[in-house]
């Protein structure tokens, strides 16, 4: 005996639509990372906004979670300030745990599971992590929201990943280009090169610009930059 | 019987359509709405709209403090059903809070926020919530409902004294938090922001040129917003303490014949 409610399948109509609240927002923003020999660089806009608005020209979304990493993470901008509260309470209670701060491969792990974690739930987040591994080494490790993560030398994410990312293969990659040798980058190009793709990102997204907030990782500490962007 | 093809499972007659001598439930019939059908989050569908609602709440931050207005409009969607609708709160001598959105959900947080005064007074150690707190913890809140699913369907503006410095903080339904010199929500978002950002980026700004600007956005507002009224509240928060007056504006259509829309 076949079951009234179980057993027929709802025949979907168009009609009467069921208004339902979204839980997340697009905050809009992007980053840069870049690593190096001894170094890694990392940059990300100042601009939060939501649609055709802005609400701030002025937010930081790099996190410095340790003495050598630094998280940068845009998206859903309340879904970024849970994880980074979450993931600064981690750092510390590893660091009262073994008494030292933990390593940046370490720290990209955590990152990972803590993503992961929320599968079913995600955090809204386009994460870049970079910092220096336990050689010296500048590293960066890239994220989706659902905690898939992988090492890279340099990455863009948010919301204009897809315009930066192919100048950095080209730049940094060398992709499609003939007649080229690999030599290691130095600080300096780093640096310039990301304050390009930023010009260009920002002429093309809406969700790019007003300024760019870098941090330059080094063994001997973290260096603070600002870049101006246009503001249109 | 292969001729027939599958009979228990036959392809639809077209697109998105009913498979032929099949049976089905149809949307909005007894069986559909069978409690068994309903899930979890069935049960907060409440939520998925404001009811009574207010309309913007600006707020800008001066050289030793911050001023934060609100007009005392409930709305009832499209009707002006209260006129008598505070929303810009003292919450203790650091801190003024204002708030948009809807107005059970705002009283609901104002009696809890106004008990967590009331029990830090009784420690009695003489110390004040800061602004930056009240603005983290309402961050925690709203997050938290809206990973229930059930938004406190709000956007705050935190002003106050932070250390002897002005801070002016938002929040919205979904926690969205960030500190700016300018914050208007709503329909003040596009008509309110930009007169304020311009006032705030032509240099320092005084008290008496941040209230100026902000009469003067609740004027704008109140002649292009359909959920705006004439009657507002306007609180500056200093140094020296919480001042919330309630201010009136007087407004003249008698231009709007000239208005011709075609």
């Amino acid at each position: 005996m076949l079951s009234v409610n179980e057993n027929f399948p709802e025949y979907a109509v168009p009609g009467a639509k069921q208004h339902r609240f979204e839980p997340y927002a697009d905050n809009g923003g992007s980053i840069v990372a870049i690593a190096g020999d001894d170094y890694a660089v990392i940059g990300a806009d100042t601009r939060l906004s939501t649609g055709f608005s802005i609400y701030t020209r002025d937010q930081k979304k790099l996190f410095k979670l340790s003495e050598s990493t630094v998280l940068g993470a845009t998206g859903c901008w309340c879904d970024t300030l849970t994880l980074t509260r979450l993931l600064q309470a981690r750092m510390q209670m590893y660091e009262h745990e073994h008494n030292k701060s933990m390593t940046t491969p370490a720290v990209a792990q955590m990152l990972s599971t803590m993503l992961y974690y929320k599968r079913f739930f995600p955090y809204y987040v386009s994460n870049v992590l970079a910092g220096l591994d336990s050689d010296g080494k500048g590293c960066v490790y890239s994220y989706d929201p659902i905690g898939h993560c992988a090492r890279h030398n340099f990455r863009a994410g948010g919301s204009a990943a897809a315009q930066l990312q192919p100048l950095l293969d080209n730049q940094i990659g060398l992709k499609n280009m003939q007649n080229v040798t690999e030599a290691p980058l130095p600080r300096e190009k780093a640096l310039a090169l990301l304050k390009d793709v930023f010009i260009s990102a920002a002429e093309r997204d809406i969700y790019t610009g007003d300024s760019i907030y870098i941090l330059i990782i080094t063994a001997s500490g973290i260096q603070e930059e600002k870049f101006e962007l246009r503001k249109d | 019987m292969a001729f027939m093809g599958d009979t228990m499972n036959p392809t639809p007659l077209w697109q998105n359509g009913p498979s032929p001598g099949a049976f089905y439930n149809f949307p909005g019939n007894a069986s559909t709405i069978a409690p068994s059908r309903h899930g979890v989050q069935d049960f907060t569908a409440h939520s998925a709209s404001p009811i009574t609602t207010t309309t913007t709440v600006i707020g800008v931050k001066f050289d030793k403090g911050c001023v934060i207005a609100g007009d005392t409009l409930g709305s009832y969607g499209s009707l002006a059903r209260f006129r008598d609708c505070p929303r810009v709160m003292k919450v203790n001598d650091l801190i003024l809070l204002g708030c948009g959105g809807d107005y059970a959900d705002f009283q609901y947080l104002k009696d809890i926020i106004q008990q967590k005064i009331i029990d830090e007074r009784c420690v009695g150690d003489g110390l004040q919530l800061k602004p930056r707190s009240l603005h983290c913890w309402l961050t925690r809140v709203l997050y938290n409902k809206r990973s229930k699913m059930d938004p406190l369907w709000n956007s705050y503006v935190v002003a106050g004294i932070q250390d002897g410095e002005p801070f002016l903080g938002a929040v919205d339904k979904l926690g969205t938090a960030y500190e700016d010199a300018v914050i208007s929500n709503g329909l003040g978002a596009y008509m309110a922001t930009p007169l304020l950002r311009d006032a705030v980026d032509k240099g320092p700004l005084d008290q008496e040129t941040a209230i100026a600007v902000v009469r003067k956005s609740m004027e704008v507002l109140f002649y292009r917003d359909a959920r705006a009224f004439q009657r507002y509240q306007l609180g500056v928060v200093t140094a020296e303490g919480i001042k919330i007056t309630d201010e009136e504006l007087k407004h003249d259509w008698s231009l709007a014949h000239m208005i011709q829309m075609k």
